[in-house]
């Protein structure tokens, strides 16, 4: 069985396994109790905030740790939203988004905040220039992925701040980086990003952590209350072992980032060359998009009989993300790049990953031809 | 290009030359994370060559260099007129003033072979320049902007901005002294303010373990290596405290128990200054702040040692001193709640007129008082604190414990 859903999750290298392993065995304290045991603890955790902080180029108090990406999120939308309210009560984001930025500002609208959803283009690419135009005096905050998970489109994320910071400096600048950091650079301070969420696991580190990124200067109200963790931000007795695995993670994935795209280019770009050359299928994902997504869809064939035909040929892929693969409902993204009804059920998205060689796109290529072959033939007797 | 200017020092005749290479020293220490920047000195001043590295950034960097006085970001061009009248016009582009500044033009021509003087200058070169900006209005005397011009031999240079850098001594050229560090606000300032005034300083903190946690020692170390930013490598001085300071719990004077302390704390820095070769001590007393700043607590206390006692900041106010400490990066540090020495076993009414001859006889009569303060010293434990390093005192927590870098 060959794996092409990293973009879903990513297997944790060897080496965070290992550091999960010694630091529950040996640092199990409570890094807020006051013995030494607990001491060396919250060592751990200093010492990972500092290896994250130097990846990501800010400092390391502005690196917060949480539970996932989902609440990096939710944290990162509702904190500053209640911690600005004052300000307005205006966020401006795309429909492109992760449910859990999307549902995070829809929980909003329903308390009364006014949403913006910006379309992107048809290309899946957010407009500048239709961000800047959606901003207002009491536009709080605005929040765009990096690269679209669903896709693998990129979001000209300089330009987009430059136009928010043009109309209403004081508005926050949230980037969602779940998929796009290890594949494409991080440029807070050049995209004048004040929060930025990250997944440890989509970079083979671990589950259950998250990091979201709080520039200097910008206050978040707490969603969760109990205790002083996280400088008051999260409360929460802090997961070790975890925390430390995902510094690793964020260290090793940001200095092995060019060879990864070295290697995924060529092979995403054969992946997309061989799609578009199966009149039955419409490409979604663009060569100049990140270098680990090509997404496709087949018009007429639900995405997740395509998904199970190619298991049954060795391949396990996805239908759109994982965190909205099991709704039957067509892609939110796909629609609103224009695409219609059928091809927005059909989707199929391959994620690529360090493993992945010629030879196993080559499988794969023979698999999508046989599946789709052996679906058009079923299609044709259904007829 | 960012062009240095010394500080009052210049104004020492022989030793001028030994101060300026530890400036340059200290610069070059700063400079470190920047690898592309390239230095060079000239007489009073240094330049510091960008080379593509953020000037605003070094600037905030080396402006806490000792024995600055002030920086200025700088434009350099030939020493032809052409030349440089084209780069003072970009100069103007970049900075654009808005309309309404006045504005003066101050040409100095230091290199004498310049074809024009100096006030023949400020003419020649403001008139073109305010053609092109109609909207500055000249005021020779007292400018919103002046346009600097500095002709030398070989170059020009060009600049408006004076950013006010910390000034003072160059690092350690007026010799040592030991620092009274506690947990708190005013010492680390004490440390930063005669370190400006060139001392070297090494760090003397009291623990009391088990009433004073690990934290509270850790915090020391944490402010020690805040304070060695600004020199490089300090080593700090950790005295076991607790037999010395409980011994006065039990002789029933308890409005002195904070006298004693504090004698005995000038008894121990002094042994300690002088086996380490200082020759002062410094703490961060402000009149009249507690019962132990009192002037005449101040005298009872003061007695006690041979040595130049110093108190940079005994006539501040703590509002000044808070934001000192936040300039120099102590004050979070400073403001963790953790209990010091200093707090332990306080009298509910401290005496702010303490009487030095019972205080003596105290001393005098308490047994074995010298053997305690002896093994103090004897226990005391020296660390070495460097800016980024992570150093523990070791009989506390081992050093490096627990944290296997391989994990990250």
């Amino acid at each position: 069985m060959l794996y092409w859903d990293y973009a879903a999750a990513a297997p944790p290298y060897d080496e965070v396994v290992q550091t999960v392993e010694q630091i529950m065995r040996l640092h199990y304290a409570n890094p807020s109790s006051l013995h030494r045991a607990g001491m060396e603890a919250e060592r751990l955790i200093t010492r990972a905030r500092e290896v994250c902080a130097a990846a990501l180029a800010v400092q390391p108090h502005e690196i917060l740790f949480t539970s996932g990406a989902t609440e990096s999120n939710n944290l990162a939308i509702k904190g500053a939203a209640l911690q600005y309210q004052g300000r307005g009560r205006h966020i401006v984001t795309t429909q492109l988004e992760h449910p859990s930025v999307y549902e995070s500002c829809r929980q909003l609208r329903e308390l009364g905040w006014e949403v913006t959803f910006v379309a992107p283009r048809g290309t899946g690419i957010v407009d500048p220039a239709d961000i800047a135009a959606a901003i207002r005096p009491d536009t709080v905050l605005v929040s765009v992925m990096h690269v679209n998970n669903e896709i693998g489109t990129v979001q000209p994320l300089r330009e987009i701040g430059q136009g928010i910071k043009a109309v209403n400096r004081r508005t926050l600048f949230h980037v969602d980086g779940v998929q796009g950091y290890g594949k494409l650079e991080t440029r807070l301070k050049e995209w004048q990003a004040e929060l930025y969420s990250l997944s440890p696991h989509k970079i083979r580190g671990p589950r259950g952590t998250g990091i979201l990124v709080v520039r200097e200067g910008t206050a978040l109200f707490p969603l969760l209350t109990g205790g002083s963790h996280e400088n008051g931000n999260r409360a929460g007795t802090e997961n070790v072992a975890g925390i430390v695995a995902s510094a690793k993670a964020v260290r090793m994935s940001g200095e092995r980032r060019e060879e990864l795209v070295r290697q995924l280019i060529p092979l995403r770009n054969r992946l997309l060359h061989c799609i578009a050359a199966m009149p039955e299928l419409v490409l979604n994902s663009r060569e100049d998009g990140a270098p680990h997504i090509v997404h496709f869809s087949y018009p007429g064939m639900k995405g997740e009989v395509l998904a199970r035909k190619l298991e049954e040929l060795g391949m396990t892929v996805s239908t759109r993300s994982a965190c909205s693969s099991r709704l039957a409902e067509p892609s939110r993204v796909l629609l609103s790049m224009g695409r219609d009804v059928q091809a927005a059920l059909g989707g199929i998205r391959i994620s690529l990953g360090d493993i992945h060689t010629e030879a196993d796109v080559a499988l794969l290529e023979q698999a999508l031809l046989a599946a789709v072959q052996s679906l058009k033939k079923a299609e044709g007797g259904m007829k | 290009m960012l062009l240095l200017r010394f500080g009052e020092f210049t104004l020492k005749g022989k030793n001028r030359s030994r101060f300026e290479k530890t400036v340059l020293r200290h610069v070059k220490e700063m400079v470190r994370p920047f690898p592309k920047v390239s230095l060079s000195k000239e007489f009073g001043r240094i330049y510091v060559q960008l080379n593509g590295e953020p000037a605003e950034e070094l600037a905030g960097v080396l402006r806490n260099v000792f024995g600055i006085a002030s920086i200025s970001p700088v434009k350099v061009s030939l020493s032809d007129f052409d030349d440089i009248l084209s780069v003072s016009r970009n100069f103007l582009r970049i900075a654009a003033p808005p309309a309404g500044t006045t504005f003066k033009v101050n040409v100095r021509r230091v290199w004498k072979g310049f074809p024009y003087g100096s006030i023949e200058m400020n003419k020649l070169i403001s008139t073109p320049l305010l053609q092109s900006y109609p909207g500055l209005l000249v005021d020779v005397k007292s400018p919103q902007m002046e346009l600097k011009i500095e002709i030398r031999e070989g170059h020009t240079y060009i600049f408006c901005e004076n950013i006010a850098g910390v000034g003072g001594f160059p690092l350690g050229t007026n010799g040592k002294a030991m620092l009274l560090l506690s947990g708190g606000i005013d010492s680390p300032v004490a440390g930063w303010s005669s370190m400006r005034r060139g001392l070297e300083v090494e760090c003397v903190h009291f623990y009391s373990f088990p009433y004073t946690s690990e934290l509270a020692r850790q915090k020391v170390v944490d402010l020690t290596r805040v304070l060695s930013r600004y020199a490089g490598v300090i080593r700090l001085h950790l005295v076991p405290f607790t037999e010395v300071q409980t011994s006065f719990t039990g002789i029933g004077q308890d409005n002195l128990i904070i006298t004693l302390m504090r004698r005995a704390m000038l008894k121990i820095a002094t042994r300690l200054a002088e086996r380490e070769g200082a020759l002062a001590l410094v703490t961060g007393e402000s009149l009249g702040q507690v019962a132990s700043q009192t002037l005449s607590s101040m005298n009872v206390i003061g007695r006690v040692t041979p040595l130049p006692l110093l108190r940079p900041l005994v006539m501040m106010d703590k509002s000044e001193i808070v934001e000192l400490s936040k300039t120099v990066g102590t004050y979070d540090l400073s403001i963790l709640p953790y209990e010091d020495c200093c707090t332990l076993f306080v009298p509910k009414s401290p005496t702010t007129n303490p009487n030095l001859r019972i205080v003596d006889k105290i001393e005098a009569t308490l047994p074995g008082y010298s053997a305690l303060l002896d093994a103090a010293v004897a226990g005391t434990e020296t660390v070495t604190i460097t800016p980024y390093g992570d150093e523990k005192p070791s009989d506390v927590v081992p050093a490096q414990a627990g944290l296997q870098e391989e994990w990250f």
